[in-house]
């Protein structure tokens, strides 16, 4: 049962064995690559390597863990594309980071708290990807509210129903 | 300092991740690595580990849905057979038009001692997979440079052209989109021969630039290759303009819309060579439309050898209907060549259509109007009744008979 007292000693902390956290990450990455093929609107809408840093890190609650996960995530995710590698890397890096302090300060078992910091971490992860492909790459970007908004959700929602599939593989520490 | 680090240790390895790879981003970004070119070796490690599982899941969906379309699911496919059949008939007729205007156009070209590029060979190649992101139009094939796969090399579709060959891989291929934002393609627009080069925008749409905005760009317009980026063969189909309005600088900002689907590709062709060859006016491959139209009809059986006037020639070879030669005028356009029957037009069957027993030899069917069309007849007094029609069935090469 999780607990969800929110105080540093209390709360639960998870571990997954190795095929999970290497699986885990690489089905997300090859799914988010194949499925465009067939739904061309997924990617635009959804970025499951995204979701799978954010569960990671929250359920590990350790913002080391969290940061090198969203790192290694991020920058898989930059050498399938082509543009310069690590624009992902630093945005994953961050949300990772945030994620997993975040994970250690708050209940992050139940779905609609899942929702709403899904949906914060997206936003958080579009704001850096914006400025870094902007500002340091130089790439022309465009910001949408309305899409932005329309895919946080979408992020959210999936993200919530992910988390629980995704609990079944944790193990307690 | 000791201190300030293990209180601080979280947010210092945190800096510290960031601070190397922004610093990987200044080299990548300082060198103007724009095509990835400087990061092969990295990139490789996730196309190996991506792209063996991509290329299993799309074997597996053709095999299961080859199974499904050739064996279970045929319906309507007799339908369908019939009107591509129509279909190609037209074509066929549509083709002879075409070379005409070809020939014709080699003509010129060897007059002007023009250099044509041919496309020599070309790669089949299925799309196994994408970047996974809208901010890099990519797609991955499954040939790389075992197949003889080289950059910049470009990737079409029988629709029209989809990109370049960004990456080459052993076994994998990355092709840069036409509608990636640092993308670039010589285009021209098919009518007022307005010369642009064609780049995608940060939402995945496609628009030509470069075209001064005094000038007049239609709705619907073709755009073309235009050869002058020395990737793409000119005169290639690119896609057709959907809005044109004045922007910035003195340029138009014309919409355009790839006549591939870039969503939804599955199989490309890449030009792995191109000929660069002089323009000759020889054409050994003209077909009259009136040989297309007698090879689809019924054939009109040999004669006998007995004068043909009033006879009945009754032999049922390619299934054609039985056939009573009458009198009746040639319509048809060749030149005259002895004569061995008189033509006659009688009715057959219930078709409405009829047939003529013309003069001899190909050239000499033609098309009469409505209905009337006049099969061209392999008939030689030499031969057999029931022998079967005999060269006549292929198309007729070149002679000096003008085209209909």
């Amino acid at each position: 049962m999780p607990i969800t007292y929110t105080s540093g000693e209390q709360v639960e902390v998870y571990r997954f064995s190795i095929p999970v956290t290497i699986g885990v990450p690489l089905l997300a990455l090859f799914l988010q690559a194949f499925i465009p093929l067939r739904f061309p609107r997924f990617a635009v809408y959804l970025d499951l390597p995204l979701l799978v840093t954010i569960f990671f890190s929250m359920a590990r609650r350790n913002p080391i863990s969290g940061l090198f996960t969203g790192a290694v995530i991020g920058l898989a995710q930059d050498m399938l594309g082509h543009n310069q590698i690590g624009i992902y890397g630093i945005a994953k890096t961050v949300v990772g980071y945030g994620a997993s302090s975040l994970g250690v300060k708050l209940d992050v078992e139940n779905a609609g708290a899942r929702f709403l910091v899904t949906i914060g971490f997206y936003l958080v992860h579009s704001a850096i990807y914006f400025w870094v492909a902007r500002e340091m790459v130089n790439m022309t970007q465009h910001w949408s509210w309305l899409y932005g908004s329309l895919a946080a959700l979408a992020n959210g929602v999936v993200g919530t129903v992910l988390y629980f599939v995704l609990d079944k593989f944790k193990q307690r520490t | 300092m000791d201190t300030f680090i293990g209180r601080y240790r979280n947010l210092v390895i945190l800096m510290g991740v960031l601070f190397l790879q922004v610093l990987g981003l200044a080299v990548q970004v300082k060198r103007g690595n724009t095509d990835a070119s400087d990061t092969r070796l990295i990139r490789i490690w996730a196309v190996d580990a991506i792209t063996p599982f991509e290329r299993g899941l799309v074997w597996m969906q053709n095999g299961g849905g080859n199974i499904w379309h050739n064996y279970f699911y045929l319906r309507g496919v007799r339908a369908e057979n019939r009107q591509l059949k129509d279909q190609i008939e037209q074509m066929r007729l549509d083709q002879v038009r075409l070379s005409e205007d070809a020939a014709q156009a080699r003509r010129l070209q060897t007059l002007l001692a023009f250099k044509e590029q041919f496309i020599a060979k070309t790669v089949a190649a299925q799309v196994i997979g994408t970047s996974g992101s809208d901010l890099s139009r990519i797609v991955y094939i499954d040939k790389g440079e075992d197949a003889g796969l080289k950059r910049d090399m470009a990737v079409i579709t029988s629709d029209g052209i989809v990109g370049k060959v960004l990456q080459v891989f052993p076994s994998v291929s990355q092709v840069l989109l036409i509608s990636d934002q640092t993308s670039g393609v010589g285009t021209i627009l098919e009518k007022s021969r307005l010369q642009g080069f064609l780049k995608g925008k940060p939402n995945g749409q496609v628009m030509l630039e470069g075209v001064m905005s005094d000038e007049q760009v239609a709705q619907g317009e073709r755009v073309l290759t235009s050869g002058g980026d020395q990737i793409f063969p000119k005169g290639l189909p690119v896609g057709t303009v959907t809005s044109a309005s004045i922007g910035k600088e003195l340029f138009l900002n014309i919409n355009v819309k790839p006549t591939a689907d870039l969503s939804k590709l599955e199989e490309v062709l890449v030009l792995v060579e191109k000929q660069e060859r002089q323009a000759t006016a020889e054409d050994n491959t003209r077909v009259r439309a009136a040989d297309i139209l007698a090879q689809r009809l019924p054939q009109v059986p040999p004669k006998p050898a007995e004068p043909a006037m009033g006879g009945i020639a009754s032999p049922k070879a390619n299934g054609s209907s039985e056939v009573k030669p009458q009198t009746g005028p040639a319509t048809g356009t060749a030149p005259a060549k002895p004569a061995v029957a008189k033509p006659a037009i009688v009715p057959a069957g219930a078709s409405g259509r009829t047939l003529s027993a013309p003069t001899s030899g190909p050239a000499n069917s033609g098309v009469t109007s409505g209905a009337a069309v006049k099969a061209k007849a392999s008939a030689s007094p030499s031969k057999p009744p029931n022998s079967p029609p005999a060269e006549s069935d292929a198309p007729a090469p070149a002679d000096d008979s003008p085209p209909h």
